[in-house]
């Protein structure tokens, strides 16, 4: 491989390989760890084997699966237990934590991002599927389990075998409205839940190139969703602009000296990739999912599909399980699909450019129904509050709330009730994903805020004119 | 960690696709400390209905699979989170060895470290396997791991597994120890590192 032209994941890879064993299997330095309250199975294997953390000066706690995220909410004994534990463990082994009340406190990945923790050309992991996040800032970044959680903290080193390599060009221009959630979602409807498994992807192209990094986080946030570990951007002007300043990054002359190598990672002109997938900007619309899978997606100009026009039984059966657990019919319009609350958070789209999209749409307006927006970090929240993004969604009738995964997934205890639908900006539309019997429709911030001022899923743009987000 | 090298045992023929870790395990049960046992959780809400009683006709219920270690599914099983104790929860109720056509990766990684084999089956031979007679009469089958077979009767199946994971469960092997025999090779490469990238440290 060496001397050859080298695709960014090659370059990312190899900068990180420390041994590569017989089997094929490789030894790789971790850049940056990231632990949560969830990290505790890790914590607890350590202490067994009585090691310490191997370089705690690499890695990062913080507070947001099990926080309180609304006014007055008191977390039960078990979820107070779980933060508590996280700031107990790192305090134990000298690790900083962004913990309950410190104001640098959110989700893992909106935080890491913001602080200039995540950086181009560095490997990160944390034990969380949705660190693919932070493949948008150019990082080769991936989710781990508790026991890889375990073997980091003691070794900062993880085994991996090379993944193949998926290059995903989109080209074009996105239309107006239309944002990268849309693009994410309507490349998983298009290509399956398991189109990327086993690989890394490359997202390239110029629709790619002019989203904004907050955008890109987006996309690479969802790349678990296609079954890829990893998905990631080559960092460009728009990176670099991004992270100067940033308390983590380097300074200075320094950010200068590292803003050359990170530009140098790009994939070389000729770099080969094992697949290569294209599609256009222009196709996308805005996207809904309408089942259990986030594969399970039309735009909302379309109709709930029908099983019985597949070939494939064991697929046809998914679908009618997914109609049922729904409660829709196949044939019915997506844009007629009432709801019976709405979230805007989670590590997808809980920004600032997320809040202010919604924003746009639900100012000078009423929610019909209840409804829940939680900042992704309290950077995001404090900002929100100076631009006075708060005012407006309080005004709507929707409930502003802190930072925390919070009804992404409902370990705080906020849980979208069993049989109500939930209009949300999040990333799984499993069963029960929000709670107990609970219907997830994921979709963009400002799908959710038009959502909520009609009451039924609807098409944002027709709520858009003379607004910008 | 207990090694893997036969498992002769009835399999479960769940036969479902796409089952993500959330239905493996609901997020409100992870806050269960390990040693009170994950087993009871498995497929928690899915084999339930609303009520909270079982349903009859789910595999898992079947008394014909009560022993079963082995698991039967369809495409991308284990999907989506991380949460580790989507393997704890067959784990602790005695699966062994999951068959499917393809896994979520965290889930397939998570589940050597734990000496469950996340065997690759081809579509067309879990087909074979899902509809075989003495499977679903809850016969024993066998699954070899340096052979990668499955055997049914008299049926040979292939399966696929990485040579690596293939290596640690057949020894048993503990990442972590396994990992501190590189300990020079580490040490080179963090001093090479820091002249190559400076920007990697987090500036404090
Ligand atoms: S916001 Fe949701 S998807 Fe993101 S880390 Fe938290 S629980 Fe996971």
């Amino acid at each position: 491989m060496a001397g050859g032209p080298r695709t960014i994941i090659d370059k990312l890879w190899d900068a990180h390989v420390i041994t590569t064993r017989e089997d094929g299997d490789c030894l790789l330095w971790v850049d940056r760890h990231f632990v949560h309250e969830g990290s505790h199975h890790g914590f607890g294997q350590l202490r067994q084997r009585g090691a310490p953390v191997a370089r705690p000066d690499l890695t990062f706690g913080t507070a947001d699966h099990y926080v309180a995220t609304r006014k007055g909410a008191v977390l039960d004994a078990d979820a107070a237990r779980m933060v508590r534990q996280l700031t107990e463990n790192c305090a134990a082994h000298g690790v900083t934590c962004f913990g309950e009340g410190d104001a640098r406190q959110g989700i893992a990945h909106v935080v890491a991002p913001e602080l200039g923790l995540t950086l181009p050309g560095l490997l990160i992991v944390c034990g969380d599927s949705h660190t693919s996040t932070h493949g948008a800032l150019g990082a080769y970044a991936f989710g781990i389990g508790a026991s890889e959680v375990a073997h980091v903290l003691m070794t900062q080193c993880i085994w991996q075998s090379r993944p193949r390599q998926l290059r995903m060009h989109i080209d074009g221009k996105l239309g107006a409205g239309i944002g990268a959630k849309d693009m994410a979602l309507a490349l998983i409807a298009k290509f399956g839940t398991g189109f990327a498994q086993g690989c890394a992807i490359e997202y390239s192209g110029s629709a790619v190139q002019g989203l904004s990094v907050e955008g890109r986080l987006t996309l690479c946030n969802l790349s678990i969703e296609s079954g890829s570990r990893l998905g990631l951007v080559a960092p460009d002007e728009v990176t670099i602009n991004y992270l100067r300043g940033r308390p983590f990054a380097p300074a200075g002359d320094d950010f200068e000296r590292a803003a050359e190598d990170w530009l140098a990672l790009a994939s070389d002109r000729d770099a080969a990739f094992d697949q290569e997938i294209s599609m256009n900007a222009s196709e996308i619309a805005p996207v809904v999912t309408w089942g259990v899978s986030p594969e399970q997606a039309a735009p909302i100009t379309s109709r709930v599909p029908d099983p019985a026009t597949l070939t494939d039984a064991t697929r046809a059966d998914a679908w009618r399980d997914a109609l049922d657990y729904m409660g829709l019919h196949a044939g019915q319009a997506i844009d007629t699909i009432k709801v019976d609350r709405v979230f805007i958070g989670s590590c997808t789209n809980s920004r600032i450019e997320d809040l202010r999209a919604a924003a746009a749409i639900l100012k000078h307006r009423r929610s019909q129904v209840p409804g829940l927006v939680s900042p992704g970090s309290r950077q995001v929240k404090q900002q929100a509050e100076q631009e006075g993004l708060d005012r407006i969604f309080i005004a709507a009738g929707l409930e502003w709330g802190g930072p925390g995964c919070s009804m992404c997934v409902g370990m705080n205890g906020d849980i979208v009730p069993a049989g109500e639908r939930c209009a949300s900006t999040t990333n799984r539309n499993f069963k029960g994903r929000q709670g107990k019997g609970s219907r997830t429709h994921i979709m963009s911030p400002a799908m959710v805020a038009a959502a909520a001022v009609e009451g039924h899923l609807t098409d944002a743009r027709k709520l858009m004119e003379g607004r910008a987000p | 960690m207990t090694p893997f090298t036969i498992v002769t045992a009835p399999a479960c023929p769940l036969g479902l696709e796409n089952v993500d870790t959330d239905q493996l395990i609901p997020a409100r049960f992870m806050q269960t400390p390990r040693s009170q046992g994950y087993g009871g959780f498995l497929l928690h809400d899915l084999r339930r209905k609303d009520a909270g009683e079982m349903r009859k006709d789910f595999a898992l219920n079947d008394a014909r699979y009560a022993q079963a270690q082995i698991m039967i599914a369809r495409t991308n099983f284990g999907c989506g989170s991380s949460r580790e104790a989507a393997v704890y929860v067959l784990a602790d109720a005695g699966y062994r060895c999951v068959l499917a056509p393809s896994f979520g990766d965290i889930f397939a990684s998570n589940s050597v470290q734990n000496g469950v084999l996340p065997a690759r089956v081809s579509a067309a031979d879990i087909e074979i396997l899902l509809s075989d007679p003495s499977v679903l009469a809850g016969a024993p089958i066998t699954v070899d791991l340096a052979e990668q077979t499955v055997s049914v009767g008299n049926k040979s199946i292939a399966f696929q597994i990485r040579a690596d994971w293939k290596q640690r469960l057949i020894n048993g092997w503990d990442a972590v120890d396994m990992t501190r025999s590189y300990a020079k090779d580490i040490d080179a490469f963090v001093t090479k590192d820091r002249a190559e990238r400076p920007w990697s440290q987090p500036r404090g």
